[in-house]
């Protein structure tokens, strides 16, 4: 894609919490009013809108509430939240095709006071919303029933193989921990811990993933505004999205990746990097601040040395060194990440990186010009204008 | 073969979700065979089941019945959350099976302490709801 093609220029979210004790179309619709007032556009410029499969928001109510005259372009990604920065890509698409002007992103949930992605319940269909989950119908009659069972599996070999242990993955929460202490909108805002709290937490799959080790369920939501390159020029803050990539590869599943003949590697993370990197010429060095997906701490690992960050099995030392800290070489999930700020399917990520690049983050990285957003399968590196 | 796990007349692990595609595996389970498919055309062996082979896209597959010998290519303890129909922690397993197929399942007649990655184990298998059965395994006692 032609670098400076489509651009995000507007971003907005909610209050991130336990119960929003609104709904979700509701929340939505909150998030990309203050998305639009942000781009200083209105919602008769929108003429796109482009979310997850799994969101339960319609299209149609949203322009019911939203007033939006004509959709023109509308699509969902699926893979849940490892097609998180897919609906980027998407809306990237949208605009540089000419289908649309101006398309608002967004994903609204009650992930803690409705439907909970940690519940053990026993599903009765063998489809999730079109999330790509129909291979855990494989685990349902075995008890393996949540996110962090069906990843600390791969977790778990993970460590064996590399001599991983649960105090390596702890030093990174305590380093995602710190970022929230100081980011007001975190559920964790000013509440740090020490390797100690972490290595005392509740086994939830042992011996991989503690319960510090687990993203938070929260309800809220977030909204972006994409729009060309050309027309972003208009807009007060602009941030140019330099690349999007997806690539879900041959038998890696979206949480269950159990059939790949090495599931300590996300090969998809691998595939992803080679479009974000070789592909656009970007350099992994010009990475000034990384938002990673971090709904379980070792998938922040696996990640890491999927994208080419560091060497297979060598994550653990590069956490050891700082690297992921304000004044690491990859400072990484400034905001907290998903398991210090909150989890509103990786979206949140993605306006942390805009922040960044704005210089309005509440961990602010000093000269951020390129970031990047990877959520194992889908990424995009977005730069200062 | 013989169930290994739940109580008579109070069986409470969860039926197969049953599909199109799937349910060729799960009738043999509920017999108490390891049924896998084997594409009638090039051989390959697969595990979940699919409508179509991804090599040679014949749509003729056989039902191989495996040995049910493999050892423990990962396993999980699971603590938290809890489901009533389950007892903790629940041990989940991938096997590699000797024929070169991986498969999820649990891993009982074991102490959790004691589950070790390369660990040899057998197939047995485990009643669940409405009259069905699912492939376990148990640490091996017998010569592959």
């Amino acid at each position: 894609m032609n670098r400076r093609a489509a651009s995000i220029v507007g971003i907005g979210q909610t209050e991130f919490s336990k119960g929003a004790g609104r709904g979700e179309t509701q929340l939505a619709a909150e998030a990309i009013v203050a998305a639009l007032s942000d781009a200083g556009l209105t919602t008769d410029d929108v003429d796109g809108l482009v979310s997850y499969t799994i969101d339960p928001v319609e299209e149609t109510e949203l322009v019911r509430a939203l007033g939006i005259p004509v959709i023109s372009w509308s699509s969902r990604v699926p893979y849940g939240g490892a097609g998180s920065q897919g609906v980027l890509q998407h809306a990237s698409a949208a605009v540089t095709s000419g289908a649309a002007r101006v398309v608002v992103v967004y994903r609204a949930c009650k992930a803690r006071s409705a439907a909970r992605f940690g519940r053990a319940a026993v599903a009765t269909s063998p489809t999730s919303s079109h999330s790509g989950s129909t291979a855990m119908q494989w685990c349902i009659p075995y008890g393996i029933l949540t996110p962090a069972s069906w990843m600390s599996l791969n977790a778990t070999r993970y460590m064996h193989t590399y001599g991983v242990t649960s105090a390596d993955f702890g030093r990174a929460v305590v380093q995602l921990r710190d970022y929230a202490a100081t980011n007001p909108a975190a559920h964790f805002y000013g509440r740090p811990i020490t390797l100690d709290d972490h290595q005392s937490s509740r086994w939830i799959a042992e011996p991989a993933i503690r319960l510090f080790d687990c993203c938070q369920e929260t309800d809220g939501a977030v909204a972006l505004v994409v729009t060309s390159a050309s027309r972003a020029a208009d807009t007060p803050a602009p941030v140019d999205i330099a690349a999007c990539g997806a690539a879900a590869v041959f038998e890696e599943e979206v949480a269950s990746n159990h059939y790949r003949p090495d599931i300590t590697r996300m090969d998809g993370a691998v595939a992803l990097a080679e479009q974000l990197f070789d592909v656009t010429g970007i350099s992994r060095d010009d990475i000034d601040v990384a938002l990673i997906y971090d709904a379980f701490t070792p998938m922040l690992f696996m990640q890491l040395e999927g994208l080419g960050f560091c060497k297979p099995g060598e994550a653990k030392d590069f956490v050891a060194d700082g690297r992921l800290g304000p004044a690491g070489s990859l400072p990484c999930n400034t905001n907290g990440g998903l398991i210090g700020e909150g989890y509103i399917h990786g979206l949140n990520l993605t306006i942390e990186a805009v922040r960044q690049l704005r210089g309005t983050a509440a961990n602010q990285i000093t000269d951020a010009r390129t970031a990047l957003v990877g959520a194992s399968r889908t990424g995009v590196i977005l730069r200062q204008r | 073969m013989t169930p290994v796990e739940g109580n008579p007349g109070e069986v409470t692990r969860p039926a197969p979700i049953l599909t199109e595609d799937n349910k060729g595996y799960w009738y043999e389970s509920a017999r108490g065979r390891l049924g896998v498919q084997r594409c009638v055309q090039c051989g390959r062996l697969q595990h979940p089941p699919r409508p179509m082979c991804p090599v040679c896209h014949s749509l003729e597959q056989w039902i191989i019945e495996l040995a049910g010998f493999g050892v423990i290519h990962s396993f999980s303890l699971l603590h938290h959350p809890r489901h009533p129909a389950f007892t903790y922690p629940v041990i989940a397993v991938l096997v590699d099976l000797d024929e070169g197929i991986r498969m999820a399942s649990n891993l009982v007649c074991i102490d959790p302490a004691e589950v070790r990655i390369g660990m040899p184990v057998q197939v047995s298998f485990a009643p669940a709801k409405d009259d069905t059965a699912v492939p376990v395994f148990e640490p091996r006692t017998v010569t592959a």
